[in-house]
């Protein structure tokens, strides 16, 4: 069996009296893109919480790279990129990279080096040195996500990577992914947007706390017998 | 490594806030220029005061008291008439043997003043009619016995020297309360500022990112507090300048312990300000701290004479800052005392600072959980 990046098993997460995750089984394996789509509140974000450690699960298990979760040290192995776009706006694209790079504890000499090579990816290599509060919506965005693949994490977690970014720069943006997954890196990834989902290798569909169903897009769409996985989502959800 | 990257950042980031930066820097000097104009202007009120059949000596005393004119009037309804039109702030008649004395009493330090000054005059005035009756009864006397009476004529008249061991006869209100103020404005400006920076970091969401790479807690709250520490030791040196250059303030101690003690308050307001702004969800709530928190640090501080209080009253000052802080800048500020000398101060001082940065780095746990 192939050793898995990232492995939760039935995971249970409350908060108060509210059980948000009620038995959670999701396994990213290396060389592998994982989509986790789902309704608002269905708790998307506690799932990539609870793997970055930022939560801790109250019941199952929540594994990286084979060591139980929250473990300060396996961060600098994970590059993540949340919902908000997270930078230091008075800063510039290229002050913001080189503290982050600092923050995930990239040697000096490869700091350079590392954040031209990330500006590169997401297009970014001319503003570098604006002042990110002149950034449009689009360059937040792809600076947010140049910040997740410092370092070349071997595991990416990305939070909605795609909104706002123009379908030119997310084709552009998939083409990157894609490769580094030929690399054997993994990356865990949140979207709404249906056609991307058809775009990674596995699709988890997270229902009320549980994962309804977790397979290759094909079998999902012949398993519930619809053309297309955002027919899956609605009949899934039961909307029809 | 990450601390020194984090105070970088953070400095970066308050280097290019102009108006924040001013507003620590010059919104210190402007208030305190104003307030010692406010109390040294005012530290003796004038009084007008209106006089009726005054003997001449009485009267002659009053009028060459400072701060006070006098306005002689024959009735008493034309020095009424004065006195409700605000011309003058007292009446002082004789009557027969007696003197009446009306006051407006709109103002009670004149009232007060008036008050003083009849008394003294009063005084000074018995006493020179008790000594030409004395030199009378000695010249009669000289003359009795035959020997020169000067001498003892002279020496009935002592002269009143005044030493001050701080200051000079100008000290007042506001040398007592310098020391504490130059504390409260160390105290509110970075408590405020660093409040609203940790704040912007959580609801921005960087600090999320920040936790998601290896960093350690304490590395992020150290990070901070030597941005501001360094902020703050900048802040003191101008306060302090202004305060011995500009307002012409005496300091009798060291300079440089007093940078000191307000560098350690200024951290213990940093961490002060980082523990509660877990508590705001915005800056308005953050601003809601300010008459909860900051407020009453003044009322306790030492401005207020705390053994007038109840007993209760005054012991919340012992869980005050900026008591320890006030109370030892006045020390060295007034007294002279060295910083070695001040050590329960200071210790106080720093154990509210490492219990406050223990809760903060403890307290980041609610965000991530290692």
């Amino acid at each position: 069996m192939q050793t898995a990046a990232m492995n939760l098993q039935h995971l249970v997460k409350k908060f108060g009296n509210q059980t948000v995750l009620k038995d959670v089984n999701l396994n990213v394996r290396a060389g592998e893109i994982v989509g986790l789509i789902g309704p608002s509140g269905a708790g998307k974000s506690t799932v990539i919480k609870t793997t970055l450690g930022m939560e801790v699960a109250d019941g199952g298990s929540a594994t990286v790279f084979d060591t139980t979760m929250p473990n300060r040290q396996l961060l600098s192995n994970i590059g993540y990129m949340a919902q908000t776009d997270a930078l230091y706006d008075a800063l510039s694209g290229k002050e913001n990279l080189i503290f982050y790079a600092q923050m995930k504890g990239i040697s000096k000499s490869e700091i350079n080096k590392e954040t031209a090579y990330v500006a590169k990816v997401v297009d970014l290599t001319d503003n570098l040195n604006k002042r990110v509060n002149s950034y449009s919506g689009g360059m937040m965005r792809r600076l947010s996500l140049a910040i997740a693949l410092l370092g070349s994490p071997k595991l990416l977690v990305l939070d909605e990577p795609t909104v706002g970014i123009d379908p030119a720069l997310r084709r552009q943006v998939w083409k990157e992914l894609k490769s580094i997954r030929d690399e054997g890196r993994s990356i865990l990834i949140t979207t709404h947007v249906m056609d991307e989902a058809e775009l990674c290798d596995r699709v988890a569909l997270l229902l009320d706390g549980k994962v309804m169903a977790f397979d290759k897009p094909n079998a999902l769409k012949l398993q519930y017998n619809v053309d297309t996985i955002e027919d899956v989502f609605l009949k899934a959800e039961g909307v029809e | 490594m990450r601390t020194i990257a984090i105070m970088k950042r953070v400095l970066k980031e308050l280097l290019r806030d102009k108006r924040t930066l001013a507003l620590m820097f010059f919104a210190p000097i402007l208030i305190l220029l104003l307030m010692s104009f406010i109390f040294n202007s005012n530290a003796t009120p004038n009084v007008d005061i209106a006089t009726i059949n005054l003997p001449n000596a009485l009267y002659d005393n009053i009028n060459n008291t400072k701060h006070v004119d006098t306005y002689k009037y024959s009735t008493k309804k034309a020095a009424k008439e004065s006195l409700n039109n605000g011309k003058v702030d007292a009446i002082i008649q004789k009557k027969d043997n007696n003197y009446d004395l009306t006051y407006a009493n709109t103002d009670s330090t004149k009232t007060t003043a008036v008050k003083a000054v009849f008394n003294a005059s009063m005084t000074k005035t018995n006493v020179s009619t008790m000594k030409k009756q004395l030199i009378i009864t000695t010249t009669a006397l000289a003359k009795l016995t035959g020997q020169p009476a000067s001498t003892s004529a002279k020496s009935a008249a002592p002269k009143i020297n005044n030493h001050y061991v701080y200051g000079n006869k100008d000290t007042g209100f506001f040398d007592k309360i310098l020391p504490i103020l130059m504390g409260f404005f160390v105290f509110f400006f970075v408590f405020l500022i660093s409040g609203m920076a940790l704040l912007k970091e959580r609801t921005s969401g960087t600090l999320d990112r920040l936790l998601a790479t290896p960093v350690k807690r304490s590395e992020i709250v150290f990070g901070y507090m030597l941005s501001y520490g360094i902020l703050a030791i900048i802040q003191t040196i101008l306060i302090v300048l202004v305060t011995v250059w500009l307002l012409g303030v005496e300091i009798k101690g060291n300079i440089i312990s007093v940078i000191v003690i307000n560098l350690i308050l200024a951290l213990v307001a940093l961490a002060f300000g980082i523990l509660l702004s877990t508590f705001a969800k915005s800056e308005f709530q953050m601003m809601q701290f300010i008459p909860i928190v900051v407020i009453p640090q003044v009322f306790f501080s030492g401005i207020i004479p705390l053994d007038s209080m109840a007993q209760w009253v005054s012991d919340i000052s012992y869980i005050i800052p900026i008591k320890y802080s006030g109370d030892a800048v006045a020390d060295i500020m007034m007294r002279g005392s060295s910083i070695w000398s001040l050590g329960l101060d200071i210790s106080v001082l720093l154990g509210i600072l490492v219990v406050l940065t223990w809760l903060n780095i403890v307290g980041l746990k609610r965000y991530r959980k290692v």
